[in-house]
Formats: C-alpha cells, sequence, structure tokens
C-alpha cells in the first residue's frame, strides 16, 4: 500500500477552456479511504482519471509514496480501478478477467492461479469462473470488476462511481461490503462518488469538490459538523441543510438574528439568536444553517431560545419523521422523533441551540464565524480556574 | 406443435401479400433456373426447346468446357479476391480502432476525408491508379491489383470498424491500460474477439465487390492474370463460331457461385453485424 498526495493539480483540455481543475491539494495517508464527492460536472472523474494516468494534467505534481507518477504511463503506475460501467471484457470469462492484469504483467502461471483462486473466495465468485460477464448480474459483475482489481495487488484502488449501476437495496450491501473489505485489507483507496451518503459512510476523509475546486478537505465528521461554506453544507446531510434568511439586530456590539413564524400568535412567535460580534457581521446578508436534526422540540425547562410554528406538512420515514414549518418565509425541515410527531396544522414549540447553528454569508455562500461572547467569557472562566 | 400465431384467417389481404411476395421471388429465381436449365442441356437442345424445358439427358459437356476456358482465370480470382479482402478487413479493423479509440488531433477530419473514398467512382481513380502502380512498377500484375482494391475498399472497412468501436465503452480500453495492455495487445486480445459480426460485415461485403469487379480487372490486368470476370466477358463476347449458350451459362455460373455460397455461409452474420450497435445489448 502506498501513500497519495497531489500537490497543486491543475487541468485544462485546451487554451482558451475554462479549468477543469484548480489547484487541487489532497494528501491521504497508506491504507486511507478517500472520498470524492460532488455534483455531476465538478471534475471529480476527471480528477480520478488523472491520477489513474488515463488523462495527462497540465500542472502540479501526483506523488505516490513520494514519487512523481505524473509523466508516467497508466501501466507503470501501478494502479487500479473498478469502473461505473465495470468494462469487463466480454469476450473472456471471469478467471480471464481477473487473471488479465497478471498475465499482462507476465506473472507465472501458478502464481496468477493462486491469486484468482484467493480473489474468487475472498468476493465469494467461485462459482462463477467460468462464466461469461453477459451471464452475471449486476452484482456479480461489481464483483468481478472488484476482483479484477484486487487480484493485481495495486499501490493504489480507483473507484469510479462503482454502486451507481446497482438497484438500492445491492447498493447498500455492497456499501458495507466494500466498507468491511477495505477494514480487512487496508488498501490506499480513491473513491469516486455523487451520492454523500457513500461519502459519509465509507471515507476516512473526504474531499468535496465544486466547478473543478475542492471546497473542503476533512473527515466526514468535520465536513458535515463544520462545513466551509454553505455549498459544502448544502450537499452533504439528507434531508439537506435548512437555510434561513436573518433579519438582524445590533445591541451592545452584539448581532442578534430574527427568526420568525407565520402563526401570528402574539409573543411567542418569533425569537432573537445571538450570533455574535456585530463588527464582522454588519452590512452582510446573513443565511442561518441549521439541520434538520439540530432544531428541537422545546422541553419546559429550555433556557434555549424557543418559537411557535405551525406545522405545514408531516412526512413520517420511519426511524424518524420530518416536519416543515415556515421560519421567515422559508420552509424549514425538522426531524423529530416518530411518537413526538404532530398532524399538520398543529402548532409546535421550537428551539435553538444558537452554538450550534451555523452563519453564512448569502451573497458568496462563505462560511461566517463570529467571535462570540461566551466563548470568551467560557475561556475567561477557565483562566480563572486555571 | 401448433402455435396460435400460426392460425391467423386466410383474408384477400394476405393471399395478396403472399401471391406478391412469390412473384417477386419468381422475378428473382427464373433467371437463375434458365441459367441452370440451359448450363446442363446440349447445344442441340438447347436449339430444340424453349427456355425454361427440361434438358432432355443431363450433359456435364458446357461445365467441362466452361472450366477448361475461365478455370485458370477463376484461381486468379482467388489469388486477388483472398489477399485484398483479408487485409482490407484487417487495416480498416485497425483504422476504426484507432479512429475511435485513440483520437487524435484532426482525427475527425481524417475520418471525414476517408468516407469520400466511399462516395468515389471507379472511373475517376483509373487513370492515377493506373499511374501510381506503374511507378511502383506493379503495373499488370495480380500484386497491383490487390493493391488497388485495397486501397479503395479501405474506406467501407474502417467505416464499418470505426462505427462498430464507437459504440463499445472507452472504459474498456481503458481498463485494459490499467491492467498494462498496450496499443496493439488491446486490439488482439479485445476488441477483435468482440468484432466478429463486424468482421464478416466486412468479408462479405469486401468478397462480394472484389470478386464481382470487373473495371479493376480489365484495366489494371491483362492476360493471364485477368481475373474470372473479364476471363467470362471474353468468353461470352467471343464473334467466332457458333453460340454455345450451355458453356456461357456454366462459365456465368462458375463466375457467380463464390459470392453465393459467402453469401449463404455468412449471411446471417451479415445482417446481425449491419444492426450491430443499433440497439443496445
Amino acid at each position: 500500500m502506498a501513500s497519495l498526495q497531489l500537490c497543486n493539480v491543475h487541468k485544462r483540455y485546451g487554451a482558451g477552456q475554462p479549468d477543469t481543475l484548480k489547484n487541487i491539494e489532497l494528501k491521504i495517508d497508506s491504507g486511507e479511504f478517500l472520498i470524492l464527492v460532488g455534483p455531476s460536472g465538478c471534475g471529480k472523474s476527471t480528477l480520478m482519471n488523472s491520477i489513474a494516468g488515463l488523462e495527462d494534467i497540465t500542472g502540479g505534481q501526483i506523488l505516490v509514496d513520494g514519487q512523481d507518477v505524473s509523466g508516467m504511463s497508466p501501466k507503470d503506475r501501478d494502479i487500479a480501478m473498478v469502473f461505473q460501467s465495470y468494462a469487463l471484457y466480454p469476450t473472456m470469462n471471469v478467471r480471464d478477467n481477473i487473471a488479465f492484469g497478471l498475465k499482462m504483467r507476465k506473472v507465472a502461471q501458478e502464481k496468477i492461479d493462486e491469486e484468482v483462486a484467493r480473489v474468487a473466495k475472498l468476493l465469494q465468485i467461485e462459482h462463477l469462473l467460468m462464466r461469461k460477464p453477459s451471464q452475471l448480474s449486476g452484482g456479480q459483475q461489481q464483483r468481478v470488476a472488484m476482483g479484477r482489481a484486487l487480484a493485481r495487488r495495486p499501490k493504489i484502488y480507483l473507484f469510479d462511481e462503482p454502486l451507481s449501476n446497482l438497484d438500492a437495496k445491492l447498493r447498500v450491501e455492497m456499501r458495507t461490503e466494500i466498507k468491511l473489505m477495505h477494514q480487512r485489507l487496508k488498501t490506499t483507496t480513491v473513491y469516486v462518488t455523487h451520492d454523500q451518503i457513500e461519502a459519509m459512510t465509507l471515507g476516512d476523509k473526504v474531499a468535496v469538490m465544486k466547478d473543478g475546486i475542492v471546497q473542503q478537505f476533512g473527515t466526514p465528521h468535520e465536513i458535515y459538523n463544520d462545513p466551509a461554506n454553505q455549498f459544502v453544507a448544502s450537499f452533504i446531510g439528507s434531508p439537506p441543510m435548512n437555510f434561513v434568511p436573518l433579519r438582524t439586530r445590533l445591541h451592545d456590539g452584539q448581532c442578534f438574528g430574527l427568526l420568525e413564524s407565520a402563526t401570528g400568535v402574539a409573543g411567542q412567535a418569533r425569537c432573537e439568536l445571538a450570533l455574535g460580534e456585530a463588527a464582522e457581521l454588519e452590512g452582510r446578508e446573513l443565511l442561518l444553517g441549521v439541520r434538520p436534526e439540530q432544531i428541537q422540540l422545546a422541553g419546559a425547562d429550555s433556557t434555549l431560545p424557543s418559537l411557535t410554528a405551525e406545522v405545514e406538512v408531516v412526512e413520517p420515514t420511519g426511524p424518524d419523521t420530518l416536519v416543515f414549518v415556515s421560519l421567515n418565509d422559508t420552509k424549514v425541515c425538522c426531524r423529530v422523533a416518530p411518537d413526538a410527531a404532530p398532524q399538520a396544522g398543529a402548532r409546535l414549540q421550537l428551539q435553538f441551540d444558537p452554538a450550534r447553528v451555523l452563519l453564512f454569508d448569502a451573497a458568496s455562500g462563505e462560511r461566517l464565524r463570529p467571535g462570540k461572547r461566551q466563548a470568551t467569557e467560557r475561556k475567561v472562566a477557565q483562566l480563572k480556574r486555571g | 406443435m401448433t402455435s396460435v400465431v400460426g392460425h391467423k384467417p386466410l383474408s384477400l389481404g394476405r393471399v395478396a401479400i403472399h401471391a406478391t411476395l412469390l412473384l417477386a421471388c419468381a422475378v428473382y429465381l427464373v433467371p437463375l433456373l434458365v441459367m441452370l436449365l440451359t448450363s446442363f442441356k446440349t447445344p442441340d437442345d438447347i436449339r430444340a426447346g424453349n427456355l425454361l424445358s427440361l434438358p432432355e439427358v443431363f450433359s456435364l459437356i458446357g461445365w467441362i468446357k466452361a472450366w477448361d476456358s475461365v478455370g485458370g482465370y477463376f484461381w486468379n480470382s482467388v489469388k486477388i479476391t483472398v489477399p485484398a479482402v483479408l487485409i482490407s478487413t484487417l487495416l480498416g479493423a485497425l483504422n476504426g480502432y484507432v479512429l475511435s479509440m485513440w483520437r487524435f488531433r484532426g482525427s475527425q477530419l481524417f475520418f471525414g476525408l476517408l468516407l469520400f473514398g466511399c462516395f468515389l467512382p471507379f472511373q475517376v481513380i483509373l487513370l492515377p491508379a493506373s499511374f501510381t502502380l506503374g511507378k511502383l512498377g506493379l503495373a499488370d500484375t495480380t500484386a497491383g491489383l490487390v493493391l488497388v482494391h485495397v486501397v479503395y475498399g479501405l474506406a467501407f472497412t474502417t467505416l464499418f470498424f470505426r462505427n462498430f468501436y464507437v459504440s463499445i465503452p472507452d472504459a474498456l480500453v481503458r481498463a485494459a491500460r490499467l491492467d498494462g495492455a498496450g496499443f496493439f495487445t488491446i486490439f488482439g486480445r479485445i476488441l477483435l474477439p468482440m468484432s466478429v459480426p463486424t468482421i464478416m460485415v466486412c468479408l462479405i461485403w469486401q468478397f462480394t465487390q472484389i470478386w464481382n469487379d470487373f473495371l479493376f480487372g480489365v484495366v489494371f490486368a491483362s492476360g493471364d492474370s485477368q481475373p474470372i470476370t473479364v476471363a467470362l466477358n471474353n468468353l461470352v463476347n467471343t464473334s467466332t463460331g457458333a453460340k454455345q449458350y450451355n458453356v456461357d451459362m456454366a462459365a456465368a455460373m462458375i463466375a457467380g457461385l463464390p459470392t453465393l455460397v459467402v453469401y449463404v455461409l455468412a449471411g446471417k452474420y451479415f445482417l446481425r453485424g449491419l444492426t450491430a450497435g443499433a440497439v443496445k445489448g
């Protein structure tokens, strides 16, 4: 296994064309699982092809174990890839498909047989070895494609949206299997997907891409809880994060955001959230970012800001129920436990934790991190204790 | 087996359809029948009976005489056709592979220009081709004729293979490249085995074109190296002596048989190949 580092990787398809990849900086250690995720056309597949050597980069370096491979041909990079369409050789049976890469590398026949047997056992496809790809189901083809990659024991594995041709049930099964396989074999893996659940569940590291730029690179936990901008916040998470435009009020150097529901219940239909130092937020259009599970039903003794809102739509999903209300004339999704689920038209008391909500600049989508008085107070308290 | 589909009521429309089909069939088959019957008759028999009468005695004399006069040229045709078909098919496959899988700058333009070859009438290239053959020292040789047929056929074979390979996903070639296969290995081990229907189309198409060619044969070959089509023409058009229709017909059958055999043997591939890529499957 090997580490992979991308330094300032740049790609443009021709003079006058827009940049397909811009200054990509990524690094994963040996045995780590990197997810490249983003909407169609964000450059994630181009980046993967560049790592494989199927496309040339116009700038930067691709380092495998510290060695620059960007000038090498694909076969010399010792990288294996699983394609979205599986790309099994249709005229060869499963055994020959798996053995092809080894034959090309002039591995001895006994060694090839040994490897094929090992891989077939690992993927439970021993009974399929003599079949042609056209006689296999989608899931079986998927296994063979993985087997072909595994047989070579390459330095790095690339997966190009490997699950998107499978039906929903099989996709979940194979996802778990890929994860299990990675835990067992500890292979350095780069995995391209547009599915944010795959990104969250599989990756050690996730790179969220858009327009050829890495928007954020971090662990799934960081990406989910501490998104770098509005795009990352909206792309990861299902149902997606709510973005509510905020009117603000300044008081005592602090900025407060106003939330208002359309119920018309006087006195309870609005609340204020302390956002932070006014200086940093003044003169900006603000968006409040709050995930559905971060809006809670207010308990009686709660000290958090809360308001009353009318339920417009209720969507039970099974494990939890999605409730939609209107705040500041924007539809907002809240995730509540099914047994606490209200009926449409009911009034709910909702509470927000100002420490967990996020702020974005409405114009640029940039994440705003205003200094918070609470934080400073806490530090002071710690200092006093220390 | 009784099938539900087979028992449709015999309506007037269906009778009309079948009658039309039978008539069309007859129009196509009667000349063949006349040729076959005449080739087995003796000259006296031909003068006595009408075109469609059965021969009084089945005589092979026409076939024997025909083979005596055109048999040598039959082998000339084989020597021209077999290499020309094989070379043009192989080169067409290679061209199609490069034009679909290894696009280079200007490859689309290159392909467009190559397609012009499909629309060039034979007559246009006669003079330049004979000039070129003369310069190469291949004038009036079998090799020269093979070269002309290969060059002329490349436009078609390239088109067939290119259109087939375009329908094959790029990922296949990419996978093979990552597996360590080179340019020719990918072609020989992966793409060519997939191309059987297209190869069949090319073989039939090229075989028919080259075997039946008359113009190139009459212009670029002379004397003993002429193909059978030219020999047949010479035989039928001889103005000395009495017309031996049985020999003419037998010689024409000999000249036409190989294409017929190729169609019968590989016809199903021809249809399959022509529709290959039309439906994803």
